[in-house]
């Protein structure tokens, strides 16, 4: 029991993390972006060509991946999703928009890696020793990725809470028609929080390579999870994400040690079902009527 | 109005028997992609037919799809055939109404994801089932179907699905969905039951999909839910509604005609990087023609008709 438990709260840190990204390209600039799972991938594989081939720690290879990661995504809200952002004249075309556009990213960006990895199955020994951890034994590497998961969203928290651009970041959030009001750039902010969602999901990519098994198709789940979990703690709000997260972990992993291991999926959307009935604004959302 | 609509009539019904002497050209390579081309018509018109008008967009065609095809699988060789189908259709119904009704209450976004997950989510139910109760994964389709029939059945659905839609765009529900289209907070005022309205043309429309999936089914004899639920379907279905032109009933045809025979050669040419090219032409469609064909042509028309009536004027 314990030691379902234990799984179930590492697993739903690592889905809390992966999420953290998504809710905020989704909460603040109003991206629903279909192809996340797929930046998670790629990341995976460059950590793996890392270390491989360069013998490069994961954790290293994080300070290497993440600036990266924002680079590219920072470039792709301004060439592709900008355009679109433009274009809409209200929230709801931009969400069809940028399902649409980002639906077609998934695509380009999966066929990319089928092409130059092809269809195996990837992983890599990294820290991959037992150890014992409140009476249970788990393993390294899960261990320090959810270390490095707390850390990195305790960091967020108080970058989002405790810093000038973090207020911006949360006031475009909640309206981003009043916050240019009061001299927010609402682009800037948008393409910039953008941005820091690749980023956090490239940290995650790379985390979940340490002990996961990937391959160039295996985006489309994660994709699927962390909306799941995004829409379930209520659109950009990081407790939410948390909570979501650990209960969604819990529930996989008890259904799997208890029940069969080929339900979880049946599990995830039955727990997003039964929250979206009792809650429709997700367990920390606000309801926008 | 009503002899313009009979002139249509009948050259439907002449087009349509002259389509279906297709298999007695005898060629089998023209009658397999004249199958291709009938399946992905039905399949986008059918999406069309509820995404259009709602602007929700299903990404669960395959989901449907793969629920048709694995019920000839299972129950193919027990039925006989008119069986198999409707019991397909009846089980695509059925699955269409817990989703819509579970979802479509809800706003646009949790259908999307819904749908972005329902194809995994049967798919993962469907090899648990057979893992762990039937204990076999992969069945073999053995039924008395030939390319030909299932190229007439096909033509039937094709007929079948066009006159529906022209009938439900004449109907309340029709006018109820484009209203909710526009805006669904001034349809809830007007008193329309927009659940209702949603729900059931969803329904209709994973139906066909369904049936769409249950008809083609004998073309693979070896079954497993990899093949059935295979993704691509719902990503090019959606292409080509979007390029034809989703918020017309003849839109998707637009689309689906030229990209089914583009993808029959670009999937030859290169299977390697076909995903690739398929994203990006993806793109460009989302970029480019945001309202597909169908919007082409209504704006070179209304321009051309303002042009008319200004030298008219003059």
């Amino acid at each position: 029991m314990t030691n379902a438990i234990l799984t179930g709260l590492m697993l739903g840190g690592m889905y809390a993390l992966i999420a953290m990204g998504l809710t905020l390209q989704y909460g603040v600039a109003r991206i629903m972006n279909l192809s996340y799972g797929e930046f998670l991938i790629a990341a995976a594989f460059a950590s793996h060509w890392l270390f491989t081939g360069w013998a490069i720690s994961p954790f290293v290879g994080l300070a290497l991946v993440v600036p990266l990661a924002f680079v590219l995504n920072f470039a792709i809200y301004k060439l592709l999703l900008t355009p679109l952002v433009r274009r809409a004249p209200n929230r709801d075309a931009l969400e069809v928009d940028s399902i649409l556009a980002t639906f077609g990213l998934t695509f380009v960006i999966q066929g990319l890696m089928l092409a130059l990895f092809g269809g195996a199955y990837y992983s890599y020994s990294f820290l991959a020793f037992p150890v014992q951890f409140l009476g249970e034994t788990v393993a390294a590497n899960r261990l320090a990725a959810l270390g490095i998961t707390i850390l990195l969203g305790l960091a967020l928290y108080a970058a989002l809470t405790r810093t000038r651009a973090g207020t911006a970041v949360r006031a475009v959030a909640v309206d981003p028609f009043a916050a240019q009001l009061v001299a927010i750039n609402v682009p800037q902010a948008s393409a910039l929080t953008f941005a820091l969602g690749g980023a956090l999901v490239a940290a995650a990519g790379v985390l979940v390579s340490t002990f996961l098994t990937f391959s160039a198709s295996s985006g489309v789940v994660f994709t699927m999870k962390a909306l799941i979990v995004v829409v379930m703690g209520g659109v950009g709000n990081m407790l939410g994400c948390l909570v979501a997260g650990l209960a969604l972990g819990l529930s996989e992993a008890l259904v799997a040690s208890y029940v069969d291991p080929g339900l979880t999926l049946a599990v995830n959307f039955a727990l997003f079902l039964a929250v979206l009935l009792v809650k429709p604004a997700g367990l920390f959302g606000r309801a926008t009527r | 109005m009503s002899a313009r609509i009979a002139g249509f009539g009948a050259t439907a019904l002449a087009a349509l028997a002259l389509l279906a002497l297709v298999p007695r050209l005898g060629n089998a390579y023209y009658l397999a992609l004249a199958i291709s081309l009938l399946q992905y018509t039905v399949l986008a018109t059918a999406w069309g037919m509820f995404s259009g008008p709602t602007r929700y967009v299903s990404l669960a065609t395959t989901a449907f799809f793969g629920v048709g095809a694995y019920t000839v699988a299972v129950l193919g060789e027990i039925l006989p055939w008119p069986l198999v189908l409707l019991t397909a259709a009846a089980l695509g119904a059925i699955v269409a109404g817990i989703v819509g009704l579970s979802t479509l209450r809800l706003s646009g976004v949790y259908f999307v994801i819904f749908t972005f997950g329902l194809t995994e989510l049967i798919r993962q139910l469907v090899v648990w089932f057979e893992v762990n109760k039937s204990r076999v994964l992969g069945r073999y389709v053995f039924v008395d179907i030939t390319q030909a029939d299932i190229y007439w059945q096909l033509l039937a659905l094709t007929a079948a699905v066009f006159l529906l839609g022209w009938l439900i765009a004449r109907s309340r529900l029709g006018f109820a969905l484009r209203v909710i289209g526009e805006d669904e907070t001034v349809a809830k005022h007007c008193g329309i039951n927009t659940t209702f309205a949603k729900v059931a043309l969803f329904t209709i429309s994973a139906t066909v999909m369904t049936l769409v999936g249950a008809i083609m089914a004998p073309r693979w004899t070896y079954i497993e839910p990899s093949i059935a639920f295979n993704s691509m379907i719902s990503f090019q279905v959606l292409i080509m509604a979007l390029l034809g032109g989703a918020h017309r009933l003849w839109g998707p045809v637009l689309g689906a005609v030229p990209l089914t025979l583009l993808f029959e050669l670009l999937s030859a040419r290169f299977p390697n990087t076909f995903t690739i090219i398929l994203g990006c032409i993806f793109l460009l469609i989302v970029y480019m023609l945001p309202r597909g064909v169908a919007g082409l042509f209504e704006k070179l028309s209304t321009t051309a008709g303002g042009k008319a009536r200004q030298r008219a004027n003059a």
